[in-house]
């Protein structure tokens, strides 16, 4: 008597064609999602904000008092993420990517978050009056948000970008305090208008 | 008792049948550039290949297959001395990725329907 044997499945065996479609439809969502967040990034829009950083570098350096020169950054820094959300909506609506898909979210929501903290830790230094390690601690949050919003994507350049400024950041923390309106004007100027510029090339606007 | 062979599973009727299908964008690599480029102006060979984790090689033979079918057009530059090369998808290969889509979605609308 033979012996019922249940064999094992052929790894070869063709996968129904309504089942491929599911999985192919959810792999072209996932590849879409991967490369939209980068290439979403109005690299224009960066030189912008970085040219207000260099402008509001060369204003503050001029100021007599730390909450003047603070008051000159924080008002630069919200006419920058102004221009950067104007910028990243023209892009968006351009290359028909919904700002609120799921990676491009998560990519504004990490960015947002550490700047949201960097301005209470700016208020509770200003308080302490000690603002010394304010640039360290702003170029450190940005660098932040910038690397964790890019980590969703398989594209480099803007993770590299928060790199630069974390390392920007380390050397400010421990840098003499007259130093620090260069280097936030090296961070936020250079690294934008460059990496604006880069992004811009590659990947349009 | 001998092995038998299952049943086949029965489905819905397929609308049309595969040989139907674009077999120029069914391959899976090929079909991750397409949709990768489809929302960006362009991509570097790099950026596509860390994108879709996938070879120099393997890349390279589905980027031929696609640009030769026009559906990307391949432009090479250099920068200072490194070559770059850049995708970007042709019209021709924006309306294959929305007939493929449309094909894939009557597909599962019509196993949902029956």
């Amino acid at each position: 008597m033979k012996i019922a044997r249940k064999l094992p499945n052929r790894p070869d065996a063709p996968e129904p064609l309504h089942t491929r479609a599911v999985h192919d439809l959810r792999f072209i969502r996932e590849t879409m999602e991967a490369a939209a967040p980068i290439t979403a990034v109005p690299g224009l829009g960066l030189v912008a904000m970085g040219l207000i950083a260099l402008a509001a570098a060369a204003l503050a350096q001029i100021q007599p008092t730390a909450e003047r020169w603070l008051a000159i950054w924080f008002a630069a820094a919200m006419l920058a993420v102004g221009v950067f959300g104007v910028t990243l909506w023209f892009k968006a609506r351009t290359s028909g990517v919904s700002l609120w898909q799921g990676s491009l979210r998560r990519f504004v929501l990490s960015l947002f978050t550490p700047m949201g903290a960097g301005a209470l830790l700016t208020t509770a230094m200003l308080l302490a009056r000690n603002i010394q390690p304010v640039p360290g601690m702003w170029l450190l949050l940005y660098g932040t948000g910038v690397v964790t919003g890019g980590a969703y994507s398989a594209i480099r350049i803007v993770p590299i970008m928060g790199i630069c400024f974390l390392c920007l950041g380390s050397l400010a923390l421990f840098s003499p305090t007259e130093w620090g309106n260069a280097m936030l004007a090296l961070g936020f100027g250079g690294f934008h208008v460059l990496f604006g510029l880069v992004i811009a090339r590659r990947y349009g606007g | 008792m001998a092995y038998r062979e299952p049943a086949p599973e029965r489905h819905a009727p397929i609308p049309e049948p595969p040989e139907s299908l674009d077999r120029l964008i069914h391959a899976r690599v090929r079909l991750g550039v397409v949709s990768a480029l489809a929302v960006s102006d362009s991509l570097s060979f790099n950026d596509l290949k860390s994108l879709l984790k996938t070879t120099d090689g393997n890349l390279s033979v589905h980027a031929r297959k696609l640009e030769e079918g026009g559906y990307i057009e391949c432009r090479k530059s250099f920068e200072g001395r490194v070559p770059h090369t850049i995708y970007v998808l042709t019209e021709a290969g924006r309306n294959a990725l929305e007939r493929y889509l449309d094909h894939m979605e009557a597909l599962i609308h019509s196993v949902r329907d029956h």
